[in-house]
C-alpha cells in the first residue's frame, strides 16, 4: 500500500477547505494559498513520478481501502504510464491556470466602463479549482471502476459552477448544455457499470480483476456501448460535440483550459483503458464505425473551425479535430498509434492550454472574443503576439513542437496498422493527413486577422504581457518545445502501458521491431 | 558501369564531424538569445546573428576538410545524436558529400547575406528580430540537409517554412505581406501532405525512415510502392521549390525584405525540393523510373512557366522570382534524370545560389538607393549612379543567361545536354527556356541600368555602403568562376558520386555540342530582341496594355485565378455550409429533442436562463436514486 496517491488527492481538497474558510475580504490570500497548494501538489507529484518504474508492474503506487464492502466497492487507486502522464498534465496545468485566472473572478470591464462580467466570489472560484484538481487526480488514478465513475460524474459539479457562475454572457445556457450532455452519457455509463458488476459476477469493481471477465460477445457489445457513448460525449466526438464550443467559449479562459485540456481527456483515457481492455471483442467489432466517426471529427472539426468568428469557439473546434486524432489512435489497434494517442492527450493539453490562455489575455484587454475586433496586435504587444503565435503553431502541429510527434505517431501508426481492416485504416490515415492543410488555414488566418495588418483603433491601447502573464505562458511554451524535440521521457513511460493494453486486447505489439522489407 | 552508393558508416573519429551538430546549434542559440532577450540585444543583435552564422560556416568548412581526408568509400559519416521516438526514429546527422555541399552553400552564402543585411536593414527598428529569424532559418535549413532520416529532414523542412513565413510577413503591418506569408505556408502545407503520407508509406513498407537502413532494403527497381512514394515526395518537393502546380506562393513571397528573397526564396530554401529528390534518388527516383520522369516533366514545365512569367514583370523582384522558379525547374529536370543529372542539378543549385543571391542583393541595393522603388519602368540609366551594383549585377546576369565560361554556362548546359541525351523532348524545351531567359534577363538589365532615366523627382540614386557591396563582389566572384571549377574535370561529379551514385568516369564537358550551340544562338537572339525593345527603344514609364499573351504572363499564367476558383471559393462555401449545419442542424436537433422531452420550448428557455442550478440538482438526485437502487439490488 502506497500512501502517495491518497496524499496527492488530499492536498488540493485540504487547500480548498482552507481557502473556502477564509474570512471575507481576503481575496488576495485566497489566490496565494490556492497557488501554494497547487504548487505543493505539483512538487509532490514530481517526487512520486520520479519513483515510477516504467518496466515495473502495471499499476504502481497502488492502494486499496474498503469503501462499500457489501458490494466490493473499494477506494482503489494506482497508476500506469498513461494515467501517470495525465495526472502530471493536470497538476502542471492547475497552478498555471490559477495564475492565469488571478483576476478572472474580479469582473471584467472594457476600457469604456462596460461591465462584461460582474465581480464574483474569489474564494469560491479558487476552492472550486482545487476541488476539481483532486477529482482530476482521482479519476485518472482510480483502479476501481465504481470509483472512476464517481469521479467521472463528480467532476461535473465544480466545472458546472465555474462555467455557470463565472462565465460569459451565455454562461447559463452553456453550463446546462454541458451538464445535460455529460449526465446523459454518465447515466448510460452507470447502467453499464452495474451491468459489468452483475455479469462478471465476481463481486468486485477492481479493474484488474474485471479484465477478461466478460466473455460473451453480445454482452460485451452492450456494455461497450454504454461506456463508449459516455466517453464519446466527454471527448467529444462528432456528432455529440456541440456542447463543447458553447462551454469553452462561455467558460473563463482558465476553466476552459481544464475543461478541454484535462476533463475531455477522461473520455479518451476511458476509451483506452475501459472500452478496449474490458471489452476487447466489442472494441474490435466496432473499430470501423468508430474510425469513421474519428475521421469525420478530424476533418469536420477543422472545417468548422475555419469558419468561426469567435476565438474561443475556434479553438474549441480545433480541439474537436484533435480529439478525432486521439480516438483514431486509440482504435487503430497498433502500438505506435496508441502511444501517439496517449502522448497526444498530454501534448494537446499543453498546446490548447497555451492557446486558450493567450486568447484569454487578448480578450481580457479588448473585452471581445470576436476576431474582427482585433488586428495589428503584433505592433503594440509583440510579446503577447509571439506567445499567441507559438501556441497557434503548436495547435497546427508544427514539427519541432510537441503536438507534431503525437500527431505523426497517430497517423503513421494508423496507416501501418496490421489490424483487421487495415486497408480502411490506411485510407483513414490518408484522409486525416489532410487536416495538416486545414490546420494551417484555421490557425494562420486567425493570426493574420488578429495579430497582423494595421493596428485597430481599440487595440492601440493594449499593454504587452505583464510578469504574471509571462509566467503563465512561458512554462507551457518551454514544455511544448522541450517535448517537441525530446518526447522520449514521456514515451518511455507511456509505451509499456500501451503494450499492456494491447496485450489485453490480443493485438500483437511487435509491429515496430518486425517491420521488414515491403517489396 | 553504375557504381553502388557508398555505405553509410558510423563516425568513429574524434574530429569536427562528430561536432557537426554545432553547425545547427550556433544559429539556433543565436535565434534563441535574440528572441528571448528581446530589446536588450537591440544594440548588438545583428552582430551576434552574423557571428553565429559565420561560426556555423567555420564548422562546415572544417567538417568538409575532414571529410575529404577520408577515402571515397568512407565519405558518408553518420553521427548519432539521441533517440527521438523510441523504436521508430533515432535522431542523427549524416555528413556526406551531398549534405556538406549544401551546408557550405547555406552557411557561406547565408553569412554573406547576414552581413549585407546589416546595411540593408539599418533603418528598420526591428532589425534585431530580423536577424533572429535569419538565424532560425539557417539552423532549420542545416537540420533539413544534415538529418540522417526523413523525420529530422521534415522538422527542418517545416522549420524553414516557419522562418519563411515569419520573414515574408516581416512587415506584417502591411496586409499584403501578412496575406503572402499565410499563403506561402498554406500552399507549402499541401506539399507537406505529400511528404507526410510519403513517410507513412515508407515506414509501412520498409520499417525504417533512416537513409542508412533504406539503402539495404530498397532494391532500386521500381514497383508500385516506390512509385507512389516517389510521387508523394515529389508533391512535397513541388511545394517547397515552387514547382507547378504549387508555384503560386513564390511571387507573393517577394513581400519579404530583399535579403530574405535572396537567401530563402532564391539561394537555399526553395532548392530543398531538389535536395529531397536527389537524396531520395537511389531509393525512389531511380533512373528511368516513372517518379523520376514525373520530376523531370515538372521541372521542364516549370522552367518554361517561370521564364514566361519573368518576361512580363515590371517589378524587379517579381521578375527575379519568376526566374528563380525557372532555374529551379532546370534543377528539378536534372534531378529527374538519375545519377547522370544529379551532379549538374546540384552544381546548378550551387552556382545559382551565388548568382541569384548576387542578382537579388543587387536588386536590393538598387531599391536601397531608390526609396524602395521596385518598378523597373521607374529605373533607367542607373549604371552611372551605382557602378559597383551595376558591375556585380551584370556578372550575375551573364552567369544566369549562360554566357560562355561563366558559372551558369557550365551547370545549365550540363543539365540541358544530359536532358537532351536522356529525355530529348524535355531537353529541347530546356533549350527553349534558355533562350527566353536570355530575353527576360536582358530586358531587366536594359530597363534598369541602360536607357534614359525615368525615376521620380524625389529619387536620388546612390551607391550602397560597402557592407552591402562587398558581399555583392564576393558573390559575383562565385558567379564568375565557380561553374568552371565544379564542372570542368568533373570535380563536383567525382565528389558527389559516393553519395548519389553514377558511372565511375565523369562526363566530359563538350564545348561544341549541338544543344549547347543552339542554346547560345537562342540566348543571343533573346538578348537581341530585348535590346531592340528595351535597350534601343524608349521604355514607356507606364505599363502598356499588351496582348493577351502578355496579360497571361503578367497574371502568373492564371495560377492564382485557378486556385481561387478550384479551391478557395469552393472551400469558403464548404466552410459556410459546415458552420451553418453545425449551428442549425446538429445543435437544432439536440435543442429540439431537449425541448420535446421538456414538453414545451418555453420550458427549455427557462432552463437555459434561470433554473440551471435547480435542473442540475434534480439530475444529480436522479443519479443518486439510481445509485441507491443499485445498492438495494446488490443486497438482495
Amino acid at each position: 500500500m502506497s500512501p502517495w496517491l491518497p496524499i496527492l488527492m488530499a492536498v488540493p481538497v485540504v487547500g480548498a477547505i482552507v481557502v473556502a474558510l477564509l474570512p471575507k475580504g481576503s481575496d488576495k490570500l485566497a489566490k496565494q494559498l490556492t497557488l501554494l497548494f497547487s504548487l505543493l501538489t505539483l512538487v509532490l507529484t514530481g517526487v512520486m513520478a520520479a519513483g515510477y518504474k516504467p518496466t515495473g508492474p502495471r499499476f504502481q503506487f497502488a492502494a486499496e481501502y474498503d469503501w462499500i464492502p457489501s458490494f466490493g466497492v473499494k477506494f482503489g487507486v494506482g497508476v500506469d504510464g498513461v494515467a501517470l502522464v495525465l495526472i502530471a498534465l493536470s497538476v502542471v496545468l492547475v497552478p498555471i491556470v490559477v495564475l492565469a485566472s488571478w483576476n478572472d473572478a474580479d469582473g471584467v470591464k472594457t476600457a469604456d466602463g462596460t461591465i462584461v462580467a460582474p465581480k464574483r466570489s474569489v474564494k469560491t472560484y479558487f476552492s472550486l479549482l482545487l476541488v476539481l484538481e483532486t477529482m482530476m487526480i482521482g479519476v485518472f488514478a482510480a483502479t476501481d471502476v465504481f470509483l472512476f465513475y464517481v469521479f467521472f460524474e463528480a467532476m461535473l459539479i465544480p466545472m458546472y459552477f465555474m462555467i455557470g457562475s463565472y462565465g460569459g454572457a451565455q454562461r447559463s445556457y452553456a453550463a446546462v448544455k454541458f451538464l445535460l450532455y455529460s449526465l446523459f452519457g454518465g447515466l448510460l455509463m452507470l447502467v453499464a457499470v452495474i451491468g459489468l458488476y452483475v455479469l462478471a459476477g465476481s463481486k468486485t469493481f477492481m479493474f484488474p480483476e474485471l479484465v477478461g471477465a466478460i466473455q460473451d460477445p453480445a454482452m460485451q457489445k452492450w456494455l461497450f456501448g454504454g461506456f463508449f457513448i459516455a466517453f464519446a460525449i466527454k471527448a467529444p466526438l462528432w456528432p455529440v460535440h456541440t456542447w463543447l464550443p458553447d462551454a469553452a467559449a462561455q467558460a473563463p479562459a482558465g476553466a476552459a483550459v481544464l475543461l478541454v485540456g484535462v476533463l475531455d481527456k477522461v473520455g479518451t483515457f476511458g476509451m483506452l483503458r475501459f472500452c478496449l481492455e474490458l471489452f476487447p471483442d466489442a472494441a474490435k467489432a466496432f473499430t470501423m464505425p468508430i474510425v469513421v466517426l474519428a475521421v469525420i471529427s478530424i476533418i469536420y472539426g477543422a472545417i468548422v473551425a475555419i469558419g468561426q468568428t469567435d476565438m474561443k469557439r475556434l479553438i474549441a473546434y480545433t480541439s474537436i479535430s484533435h480529439f478525432g486524432f486521439i480516438v483514431l489512435g486509440v482504435f487503430a489497434m497498433s502500438d505506435v498509434a496508441q502511444s501517439g494517442a496517449a502522448l497526444y492527450m498530454v501534448n494537446h493539453g499543453f498546446a490548447t492550454g497555451a492557446l486558450f490562455l493567450a486568447a484569454g489575455f487578448l480578450i481580457a484587454r479588448r473585452g471581445s472574443p470576436y476576431i474582427k475586433d482585433y488586428g495589428g496586435v503584433q505592433k503594440v504587444a509583440p510579446l503577447l503576439a509571439g506567445f499567441f503565435l507559438i501556441a497557434g503553431l503548436a495547435g497546427l502541429s508544427l514539427p519541432g513542437l510537441s503536438s507534431f510527434v503525437s500527431e505523426f505517431m497517430v497517423m503513421i501508426g494508423t496507416y501501418s496498422s496490421e489490424a483487421h481492416g487495415s486497408g480502411a485504416l490506411t485510407v483513414a490515415a490518408g484522409i486525416s493527413a489532410l487536416a495538416v492543410i486545414l490546420a494551417a488555414v484555421y490557425i494562420l488566418w486567425m493570426v493574420q486577422r488578429t495579430l497582423n495588418g494595421p493596428t485597430a483603433e481599440p487595440v492601440k491601447a493594449f499593454k504587452d504581457l505583464n510578469a504574471r502573464e509571462v509566467w503563465v505562458l512561458a512554462p507551457l511554451v518551454a514544455l511544448i518545445i522541450g517535448f517537441g524535440f525530446f518526447p522520449k521521457p514521456l514515451l518511455d513511460v507511456i509505451n509499456p502501458s500501451v503494450q499492456a493494453t494491447l496485450t489485453n486486447v490480443h493485438v500483437p505489439t511487435s509491429t515496430i521491431a518486425e517491420k521488414g522489407t515491403g517489396q | 558501369m553504375e557504381s553502388e552508393i557508398a555505405q553509410i558508416a558510423q563516425y568513429a573519429g574524434d574530429g569536427v564531424i562528430g561536432l557537426s551538430w554545432l553547425m545547427i546549434a550556433f544559429p539556433l542559440v543565436g535565434a534563441f538569445i535574440l528572441l528571448v532577450f528581446g530589446r536588450f540585444t537591440n544594440r548588438w543583435g545583428h552582430l551576434l546573428g552574423v557571428a553565429m552564422s559565420l561560426a556555423s560556416f567555420v564548422v562546415a568548412v572544417l567538417a568538409f576538410m575532414e571529410l575529404i581526408g577520408f577515402g571515397e568509400d568512407q565519405r558518408r559519416q553518420a553521427v548519432h545524436l539521441y533517440e527521438f521516438i523510441p523504436g521508430m526514429v533515432d535522431m542523427g546527422l549524416l555528413v556526406d558529400p551531398l549534405s556538406i555541399s549544401f551546408a557550405l552553400l547555406i552557411t557561406g552564402v547565408g553569412s554573406l547575406i547576414h552581413i549585407y543585411s546589416i546595411g540593408y536593414m539599418s533603418h528598420d527598428e526591428h532589425r534585431r528580430r530580423f536577424f533572429a529569424y535569419l538565424n532560425l532559418f539557417v539552423a532549420a535549413m542545416l537540420l533539413l540537409v544534415l538529418a540522417d532520416n526523413y523525420v529530422g529532414l521534415f522538422i527542418g523542412w517545416e522549420g524553414v517554412g516557419l522562418a519563411s513565413y515569419l520573414l515574408i510577413g516581416f512587415w506584417q503591418f502591411k496586409p499584403s505581406a501578412a496575406v503572402a506569408a499565410k499563403k506561402a505556408f498554406v500552399v507549402n502545407r499541401v506539399g507537406d501532405f505529400g511528404l507526410l503520407v510519403g513517410m507513412f508509406v515508407i515506414w509501412t513498407s520498409f520499417g525504417t525512415l533512416a537513409f542508412k537502413d533504406l539503402g539495404a532494403k530498397v532494391s532500386g527497381a521500381e514497383n508500385g510502392v516506390t512509385l507512389a512514394i516517389g510521387l508523394l515526395l515529389l508533391l512535397g518537393a513541388c511545394g517547397k521549390s515552387a514547382q507547378l502546380p504549387l508555384q503560386s506562393w513564390l511571387l507573393d513571397a517577394m513581400e519579404g525584405p530583399t535579403p530574405v528573397s535572396a537567401l530563402i526564396h532564391a539561394a537555399t530554401m526553395v532548392t530543398a525540393g531538389v535536395y529531397l529528390v536527389v537524396r531520395s534518388g537511389a531509393f525512389f527516383f531511380p533512373e528511368g523510373s516513372g517518379a523520376a520522369l514525373a520530376a523531370a516533366i515538372v521541372g521542364a514545365v516549370t522552367l518554361l512557366a517561370g521564364a514566361i512569367i519573368g518576361c512580363a514583370k515590371d517589378d524587379i523582384k517579381k521578375g527575379l522570382a519568376g526566374s528563380t522558379m525557372s532555374q529551379i525547374g532546370y534543377m528539378m529536370l536534372g534531378a529527374g534524370l538519375g545519377p547522370a543529372g544529379y551532379a549538374f542539378a546540384i552544381g546548378h543549385l550551387i552556382t545559382h545560389g551565388f548568382f541569384k543571391a548576387d542578382l537579388f542583393l543587387g536588386a536590393g541595393s538598387i531599391m536601397h538607393g531608390m526609396n524602395d522603388e521596385v518598378d523597373m519602368r521607374k529605373y533607367g540609366g542607373l549604371r552611372k549612379y551605382m557602378p559597383v551594383t551595376f558591375a556585380t549585377f551584370f556578372i550575375g546576369y551573364l552567369a544566369i543567361i549562360g554566357f560562355p565560361l561563366l558559372s551558369g554556362y557550365f551547370t545549365k548546359d550540363g543539365i540541358i545536354e544530359t536532358a537532351v541525351h536522356h529525355q530529348p523532348v524535355l531537353g529541347w524545351l530546356a533549350v527553349l527556356g534558355a533562350g527566353i531567359t536570355g530575353f527576360y534577363m536582358s530586358r531587366m538589365v536594359f530597363m534598369t541600368f541602360f536607357g534614359q532615366k525615368r525615376w521620380a523627382d524625389d529619387a536620388h540614386p546612390h551607391e550602397s555602403p560597402s557592407v552591402m557591396t562587398v558581399p555583392l563582389m564576393i558573390l559575383s566572384l562565385g558567379a564568375l568562376g565557380l561553374g568552371a571549377y565544379l564542372v570542368l574535370g568533373g570535380t563536383l561529379y567525382t565528389f558527389l558520386r559516393p553519395a548519389v551514385g553514377g558511372e565511375a568516369t565523369p562526363p566530359v564537358f563538350d564545348f561544341a555540342s549541338t544543344p549547347g550551340l543552339v542554346t547560345l544562338v537562342l540566348v543571343a537572339i533573346g538578348a537581341a530582341i530585348a535590346w531592340v525593345k528595351y535597350g534601343r527603344a524608349e521604355v514607356p514609364a507606364v505599363q502598356p496594355r499588351g496582348s493577351f499573351v502578355t496579360t497571361f504572363a503578367r497574371r502568373d499564367l492564371y495560377g492564382d485565378a485557378l486556385n481561387e476558383s478550384l479551391f478557395m471559393r469552393p472551400g469558403q462555401w464548404l466552410t459556410r455550409i459546415a458552420v451553418f449545419f453545425d449551428n442549425r442542424g446538429i445543435d437544432g436537433l439536440v435543442n429540439g429533442l431537449a425541448a420535446g422531452i421538456g414538453g414545451t420550448s418555453g420550458r427549455l428557455r427557462r432552463v437555459q436562463t434561470g433554473f440551471a442550478r435547480t435542473y442540475a440538482l434534480s439530475i444529480f438526485i436522479g443519479a443518486a436514486l439510481l445509485t441507491g437502487a443499485l445498492l438495494l439490488v446488490g443486497n438482495i
